[in-house]
């Protein structure tokens, strides 16, 4: 086998920071920076306190299954990356974390969601408190058809929240990224930002109401890459004080800012041809794009599949 | 990036997951959205309820044959025959949909495939205003300016010389003008959601503008187009003010247009403001008219709700 | 299609006859004069638009040549006469602001509440939420002359008893156009897209304050323009109120709730125009104008609205 034909082998089989190994070795000036692959700049990785448990947790749509047989732990102050193919139930099962489900009548949660400890779906649990607690970021920025401060200011005025609503808004913008940007137009519609803005106000609106964790859907997959940049770069952020759980398509996203992965891939039933959601996998990021345990990992994240 | 500069305050408040209060008003004000919606149902039992009763109280006394098969309407001297109300209605309804149908869709078919954007704009807006004239301003059209146009020009003796003071033309007209709206309305509507693929395949075969007009959109919109005349019969059916006004106060049965008839609203209309003594048969026979207009429209109008459906569902 | 292959769902039935009605259409026998066929048929079709609007203009016209000489401020302070010098319409028009200004009160918070909750809190799934829809869609299509049945039945007679009052014509005339403003509603709220309901929601606002605050703000336009054009539809309408006692002779301003007799401008109307002088035909027709010209304020302030407040999503 050729020199080439062996690099390329060796690529596909070692995942990207591989192929970054190789290209120093070669003396090519690697294109993806290992530091901005691998942030292991803390120690205190998988050995954090769980914020959500979930046990054997099958999402069911009418009578067809969408995830089944999901169990693993998200862990606090640390971004947590769903990923995998279309369609294989990784927004299904975010939007159990915070009973957004709830809003499908003919959505239906089995097993056990446990958010530090009790019962998500308990008798007693209001959804509304879930929702304080446990904010969403939505694909398509939804900012509301009012202004900026309106925007922000909506979640504290809902919940009744004390203090002086000026602060909570600069508070919000400030750690969503976005003060410096607008506060000189607070009071413009929302709707005259740019993509990247909104999502950005979308993340400082859910920042306002102070949450324990933030959910984030697919939040980038509308935007260009620069305001992805932007966001990325404020999750790292906001990981100090947030718990975040995302879900992605892109798995470089998910290799750049997560600390923990799970892969997800659809199965087909034998006898009812339905598609149902199923976690392969679920390590360390570091582990998942380098030495996945799972031969379908490995084939996702070296791109064998779509 | 100021933000770690601040306490970081987003601190989990952790097994707080009960709702903070009952919530009574949520439960209360659903309560209260329910009823709103309830009250319609309240109103249709309400007027079936209102229609029934007494109806069922008038067949005791009068017959069902007779009701629906004489010929002879005057309650007064015991005559309850309600064919001659039910023609009077037909012969305005017809008239009016001979008038209504042809403009209606000629209209629709120009401004959905022929029409360019900026003509169908303005004239759109225009022929709803049609629909929003108030009926006693067209029935005044009927008497001040249809019905002598019908006398000026009515050729000779034909079908029994010129149209009277009354007549059931004039009426048909007037009650056509008023339901053109609605056919040319919904009829548009159905055609312009007829996927354009459809047109552009018979264009690219080599179809004329008319060909496609009638033998592929018309078609394709039927279910629409359908439902609008049904609709519009239905209203046509219901309107009092202009066959009060223009068609007369005679049971007639006759479809001769220039006659002098009654309709059934107009019997409503004129009965039930009038001096008869309530709780007598007489005074019942509105009811009895008003069940059978009731049915009559009501069996129209769910069709035509059903059409709609299935043509929307077809192409939304 | 030797094939045995046949398209089953409806929108391939559609498609598979369209195609077929094409071809045929195109590839059939063309007529050697099909150019001047379609000019026949484009002329026709034109003249049918001219029609429709020919008509309307001329009821237009009708109404201002008749009318004319009637309009001056006698038509708004005259009383109701037989004296055609003298009459105008001060009754009827006090007898319609009443009239209209008792069915807004009782139309606005019903409409909206129903719309708000067939749309926002139903479960579109259930059977019993479907009747309710056919059965709005349905009494929307009901004929008036039914209506003024239904409230000489229920509200004037029977079980509410409130007598011949113009009140009772109030509530007649809410029940008429209330399906009308339910529907119009439904589509305004129907309007704001559920990303604003699911962001709303996911910051932990209530159901409640997710209407309240950002849905219903949202629709306003929409809903205001459906009320506006729901009332312009009651401002007109005769039929049941000449069941309901509004057929008397009046001559003083009319009471809401007292049982002396009242009348409305429509059938003011109605009632100079039925008369066979020329002069009191005058006399409606000055009414009609009248009539006409409060329409058209009302329209174009709700057209005013919509333009000015619709929400571009």
């Amino acid at each position: 086998m050729t020199d080439e034909a062996e690099d390329r082998r060796t690529a596909r089989e070692e995942g990207p920071g591989a192929k970054d190994a190789m290209a120093t070795a070669h003396g090519h000036e690697p294109h993806l920076r290992m530091e901005a692959l691998t942030r292991h700049d803390r120690d205190d990785l998988a050995s954090g306190e769980a914020v959500f448990t979930l046990d054997d947790v099958t999402v069911t749509y009418g009578s067809t299954p969408a995830v089944r047989g999901i169990g693993f732990d998200i862990y606090e102050k640390q971004i947590t990356a769903l990923i995998g193919p279309s369609g294989c139930g990784k927004s299904t099962l975010i939007r159990c974390l915070n009973r957004m489900n709830d809003l499908i009548p003919s959505a239906k949660v089995e097993g056990k969601v446990l958010y530090h400890g009790e019962d998500l779906y308990g008798p007693k649990v209001d959804p509304v408190q879930v929702r304080k607690l446990i904010g969403m970021v939505f694909q398509k920025p939804n900012p509301f058809p009012k202004s900026i401060y309106d925007n922000i200011a909506f979640g504290p005025r809902v919940l009744g929240m004390k203090g002086d609503m000026d602060e909570i808004v600069e508070r919000a913008l400030r750690r969503g990224a976005l003060w410096d940007e607008v506060k000189d137009r607070l009071d413009q519609n929302a709707f005259g930002m740019s993509g990247g803005q909104q999502q950005r106000l979308c993340i400082a609106r859910c920042l306002a109401v102070e949450p324990d964790v933030i959910l984030m859907d697919e939040p980038c997959s509308a935007l260009d890459p620069i305001s992805t940049g932007r966001i990325e770069d404020l999750m790292l952020e906001l990981r100090k004080n947030y718990s975040i759980v995302i879900v992605t398509h892109n798995m470089q996203q998910a290799a750049r800012v997560s600390d923990m992965t799970a892969f997800f891939t659809v199965e087909l039933d034998e006898d009812e041809k339905n598609r149902t959601g199923r976690v392969v996998e679920y390590d360390d990021t570091e582990k998942i794009f380098t030495t996945p345990s799972d031969a379908r990992t490995e084939a996702y994240v070296t791109g064998k599949v779509g | 990036m100021e933000s770690g500069a601040l306490a970081a305050s987003g601190g989990p408040s952790t097994g707080r997951l009960e709702a903070a209060s009952p919530r009574y008003g949520e439960r209360a004000i659903r309560g209260l959205l329910a009823f709103c919606a309830v009250l319609s149902v309240i109103t249709t039992t309400a007027i079936a309820v209102s229609l029934l009763g007494p109806a069922s109280g008038f067949f005791e006394v009068v017959a069902p044959g007779d009701f629906f098969l004489k010929k002879e309407w005057a309650p007064a001297q015991d005559l309850f025959g309600v064919l001659p109300l039910v023609a009077g209605t037909v012969n305005v309804v017809l008239w009016g949909m001979l008038f209504a149908i042809p403009i209606g869709l000629g209209a629709a078919i120009y401004l959905s495939e022929y029409a360019p954007r900026r003509v169908r704009k303005t004239v759109k807006p225009i022929l709803e205003i049609l629909a929003g004239i108030p009926t006693v301003a067209i029935g005044f059209f009927g008497v001040s300016f249809v019905t002598p146009l019908l006398q000026d020009v009515w050729p000779g003796e034909f079908l029994g010389g010129p149209p009277g003071f009354f007549n059931a033309l004039a009426a048909g007209i007037c009650i056509g003008l008023m339901i053109v709206p609605i056919i040319s309305s919904l009829s548009e509507d159905a055609m312009s959601s007829v996927p354009d693929g459809l047109r552009e395949g018979a264009y690219a075969l080599g179809a004329t503008r008319m060909r496609v007009a009638t033998r592929v959109v018309f078609p394709a919109a039927l279910s629409g187009i359908v439902a609008s005349i049904v609709l519009a019969i239905s209203r046509a059916v219901g309107e009092t003010m202009i066959v009060l006004l223009v068609a007369g106060n005679t049971p007639n049965f006759t479809i001769n247009p220039v006659e002098n008839v009654q309709a059934m609203t107009a019997y409503i209309g004129v009965t039930a403001t009038g001096d008869i003594a309530t709780g007598t048969t007489e005074y019942d026979t509105v009811f009895a008219v008003g069940a059978l207009l009731f049915v009559i429209t009501f069996f129209m109008n769910i069709t035509s709700i059903r059409l709609v459906r299935r043509y929307r569902e077809l192409y939304e | 299609m030797s094939d045995g292959v046949k398209p089953t769902s409806g929108r391939a039935r559609f498609a598979a006859s369209g195609a077929r009605a094409a071809t045929l259409g195109a590839l059939g026998r063309q007529p050697t004069s099909h150019v001047l066929r379609d000019r026949i048929f484009v002329g026709l079709l034109f003249t049918a638009v001219s029609i429709a609007l020919l008509g309307l203009a001329l009821i237009l016209i009708d109404a201002f040549l008749e009318g004319q000489g009637k309009l001056s401020t006698n038509l708004i302070t005259g009383s109701n006469s037989s004296d055609a010098d003298k009459a105008g319409f001060e009754q009827a028009i006090f007898g319609t602001l009443y009239l209209i200004g008792f069915v807004i009160l009782m139309v606005v918070p019903l409409g909206i509440g129903a719309a708000l909750y067939l749309e926002e809190y139903a479960n579109k799934e259930r059977w019993w939420n479907r009747l309710i829809d056919l059965n709005i869609q349905n009494l929307a299509a009901v004929p008036a002359i039914i209506y003024g049945i239904l409230g000489l039945a229920f509200i004037v007679r029977g079980p509410l008893d409130l007598g011949f009052i113009l009140f009772a014509g109030s509530m007649t005339l809410a029940l008429l156009v209330l399906p009308t403003v339910i529907i119009a509603s439904r589509e305004a709220i129907r309007a704001v897209p559920p990303s604003i309901r699911e962001g709303s929601l996911a910051l932990g606002a209530t159901q409640w304050q997710t209407i309240r605050r950002q849905v219903l703000p949202a629709a306003v336009p929409g809903i205001l323009t459906g009320i506006i054009l729901a009332i312009s539809r009651a401002v007109g309408e005769a039929a049941p109120l000449l069941l309901l006692g509004a057929a008397t002779f009046v001559t003083f301003n009319p009471e809401p709730f007292a049982d002396a007799g009242w009348t409305a401008l429509p059938v003011q109307i109605f009632q100079y125009a039925a008369r066979p002088q020329e002069e009191v035909r005058e006399l409606a027709a000055a009414g009609i104008i009248l009539m006409l010209a409060v329409l058209l304020l009302m329209n174009s302030f709700a057209i005013w609205l919509r333009n000015r407040y619709e929400q571009r999503w």
